[in-house]
């Protein structure tokens, strides 16, 4: 494919590993460990298991799954709620795929349309906005989630909704923010990772800037990173050569796409429709503090949490799952007590087995156990 | 003295029912005359042969003409529920002759005979199911299988998805052919018939959800020549499975469990056309995992494995046929990995669920 076969040359690959290599071995002598970088972004991770990035690195350097995927950090309680709405009589519920198959107390999305529930897949809040207009005598609800990456959409879409003057259509909000996640990680008591891949498609939305803290505070380098298997071995190879030289900054390895100062027109809408909320409760995280968004009382009509009467029961996470241990790099997915047990992608417990961008999800499905799970030997020649 | 019954002509239809009604209603399954009407108009002008003529409650099928084909009897049953039911390269009438077809052809039996059972939401056009059973019997004939029985009902409005059809095939097997998932060896290499997933995206596509002007199209083909000539060029072969849903990864699997042995392919000698790769990026999908109506995966021994794929690639269904990987002597036993373009490995796991697309 133009423009994408590029991002995939095993030669170019090979390179940077050799570099990679070269530079992560000292590191990790140093440390008396792996250096451990972090990707921020479920699409990362996606990326990472979908090219078999994980098993080309050598073992000086460790990447560790942060607490990038939306879907799969959506608290139990809040897919309750989602549940309750799309089981109201009166509803539609529509959400983008692979949120329908997170699991609440009782069941996943899925699970409810199985049972009767009106819930339609849409591919962008828009398409549920063409839902409503259709169906005048329903309140069509919009389960929106994501970090930055979808936010814009969402707002444009209540400022549509407004614009036109449709008032069955309501948004159940969810949506995450970046910035303050990532603070929760680095000052978390057990937290050991020396540098982190940034966010791409987030970084579209509000750009370089906001992530100085990290390299000024905290003394972390950061390399905001594209999702193609080059793009993220480049700036694999940037953090490190940041760790060599001893001093940490902000990169954009993904400048192709993000610009420094971000989308400004998505800036401007998410600020129009959304307001911080106190704290937002994360699945594998707890609660962290202005981490989540809700519309503002300008679009309160907008809001399904006013709508609804909802359960709002906070639901604590199985005892035995060990996510957040997984989110911060202090173990690996399967030294999980559950994992692959009572825990895997059929009956997700925990938030990583939720999704196919979760940690132990992508572990599961793509091998079990530290690396040396794939373990065959190559086939050789080819017979083409 | 000539008694009553001789007096009675031998049992033939003199009238044939037509239908004039746009749409099929309840009474179109109801036994009585529309129904017959519906039969006779719709089923019995398409399908029509000596076997499904007769109307009896059974297809009455001669045991040596079968006998005679080979040395055991195979037979398939399938349900068809696509949405939409008109796609790109195909519907979904094409899709119950072709799906039932290869179900028995990739046992190495010859298809013969097929049963046509439909269920139809009421209100669907008499023209749409036209169409559907009319695009059956083409397909049947240009595979040389006679539709000899079937059932027809009729469901109130929202009970079904406007029609399902299922058809039950029978085959003959000839003696020799011995083909099972188990019997793949180390050693063995794995072909597929041409590029994957173009059936899955065309119907994904079809449903307009995502408004991408796409020219994919399915691939529904009825693949029994194509087995001949294969079984023909490698008579060895281990096993054949047409890789319909949960696409190439779930037979890949399936032959790993079976056998006891590892495999392991090669990311780019699998054909996958661009179009399908790219609308697989849009949407986060894995090309591997989606369905394909005219495409098989073999494992062929080693020795016959050169001529195996060029009998394929000198068939129509078989030009862009390739040789993707082998069953591994030393993998992991029932596990599938995958080289991947980039020069990575990763395993290949079975699919959980159903395939949905990421949201970011």
């Amino acid at each position: 494919m133009k423009y994408v076969d590029e991002y995939r040359d095993p030669a170019k690959a090979d390179t940077l590993i050799k570099e990679i290599t070269r530079l992560a071995n000292p590191l990790c002598a140093q440390r008396g460990r792996p250096v451990y970088v972090m990707e921020v972004c479920g699409g990362h991770t996606h990326s990472i298991f979908r090219y078999g990035i994980e098993n080309m690195l050598p073992p000086s350097v460790e990447l560790i799954h942060g607490p990038g995927c939306p879907v799969c950090v959506l608290p139990i309680g809040r897919v309750d709620d989602c549940v309750a709405i799309a089981e109201h009589e009166n509803a539609i519920m529509t959400t983008f795929g692979d949120a329908m198959r997170v699991p609440g107390s009782k069941c996943s999305l899925l699970q409810a349309k199985s049972l009767g529930a009106d819930v339609r897949m849409v591919y962008s809040p828009l398409d549920a906005l063409k839902i409503a207009r259709s169906n005048p005598d329903k309140e069509v609800v919009f389960f929106g989630l994501g970090f930055e990456t979808t936010m814009p959409s969402t707002a444009l879409t209540i400022l549509k909704a407004e614009a036109e003057g449709i008032d069955n259509f309501s948004l159940f909000c969810n949506h995450i923010t970046i910035i303050p996640t990532i603070k929760a990680v680095l000052d978390s008591e057990d937290f050991q990772v020396d540098g982190f891949l940034g966010p791409g498609h987030v970084s579209m939305v509000i750009g370089t800037r906001p992530y100085d803290f990290i390299a000024d505070h905290y003394r972390r380098p950061v390399v905001i990173s594209g999702f193609e298997p080059l793009d993220i071995l480049q700036s694999l190879w940037m953090v490190l050569k940041q760790l060599d030289s001893g001093n940490p900054c902000i990169e954009n390895q993904y400048s192709r796409v993000v610009p420094e100062d971000g989308n400004r027109a998505a800036l401007q809408a998410i600020n129009r429709v959304f307001e911080l909320r106190p704290f937002f409760e994360w699945r594998g995280l707890g609660s962290i503090d202005h981490s989540g968004v809700q519309l503002n009382a300008r679009y309160a009509a907008y809001d399904a949490e006013k709508k609804f009467a909802l359960p709002s029961i906070a639901i604590a996470d199985p005892k035995s799952c060990q996510c957040g241990e997984v989110l911060k790099g202090v173990i690996k997915p399967w030294q999980c007590k559950v994992y692959g047990k009572a825990c895997t992608p059929q009956t997700p417990m925990g938030a990583l087995m939720v999704s196919s961008e979760g940690a132990c999800a992508a572990y599961y499905q793509y091998g079990i156990g530290p690396r040396t799970v794939v373990d065959s030997q190559p086939v050789g020649e080819h017979a083409l | 003295m000539t008694t009553l019954t001789d007096e009675l002509p031998e049992k033939i239809r003199k009238r044939s029912g037509k239908l004039l009604v746009p749409h099929i209603t309840l009474a179109h399954g109801g036994g009585g005359k529309a129904m017959r009407d519906l039969i006779d108009d719709v089923f019995i002008g398409a399908f029509g042969n000596p076997t499904l003529n007769t109307l009896e409650d059974q297809a009455r099928v001669p045991l040596a003409e079968l006998a005679r084909l080979g040395d055991r009897l195979a037979m398939t049953t399938d349900s068809y529920v696509v949405d939409p039911i008109f796609f790109p390269g195909g519907d979904i009438g094409k899709l119950a002759i072709c799906g039932t077809v290869n179900d028995l052809a990739v046992g190495g039996a010859t298809p013969l005979y097929l049963t046509c059972a439909v269920i139809i939401e009421e209100g669907m056009p008499v023209e749409t199911l036209r169409r559907i059973v009319d695009s059956m019997a083409e397909t049947a004939q240009a595979a040389g299988v006679n539709i000899i029985t079937g059932d027809t009902k009729v469901v109130g409005h929202g009970c079904c998805d406007k029609i399902f059809i299922n058809t039950t095939g029978i085959g003959v097997i000839r003696q020799g052919h011995q083909l099972g998932a188990n019997r793949a060896r180390p050693g063995d290499r794995i072909l597929v018939n041409g590029y994957l997933g173009d059936h899955g995206a065309a119907i994904l596509n079809a449903r307009g959800d995502m408004h991408l002007v796409s020219p994919i199209e399915s691939d529904c083909a009825a693949l029994h020549g194509l087995i001949s000539v294969l079984l023909a060029a490698a008579p060895g072969t281990r096993f054949i499975r047409d890789a319909t849903r949960g696409g190439m990864a779930s037979v890949l699997n399936e032959i790993a469990e079976a056998s006891a042995c590892g495999i392991e392919i090669i990311e780019a000698a699998t054909p996958i056309r661009r179009e399908v790769k790219g609308f697989c990026e849009i949407l986060g999908l894995d090309p591997l995992y989606l369905a394909n109506e005219g495409k098989l995966v073999a494992v062929v021994p080693e020795a016959e494995a050169a001529t195996a794929l060029s009998a394929l690639r000198a068939h129509p269904l078989g030009q862009e046929a390739a040789d993707i990987g082998a069953v591994l002597a030393n993998g992991r036993a029932g596990r599938v990995h995958m080289q991947t373009v980039f020069g990575g490995r990763r395993i290949v796991d079975m699919l959980v669920g159903e395939q949905l697309p990421r949201i970011c």
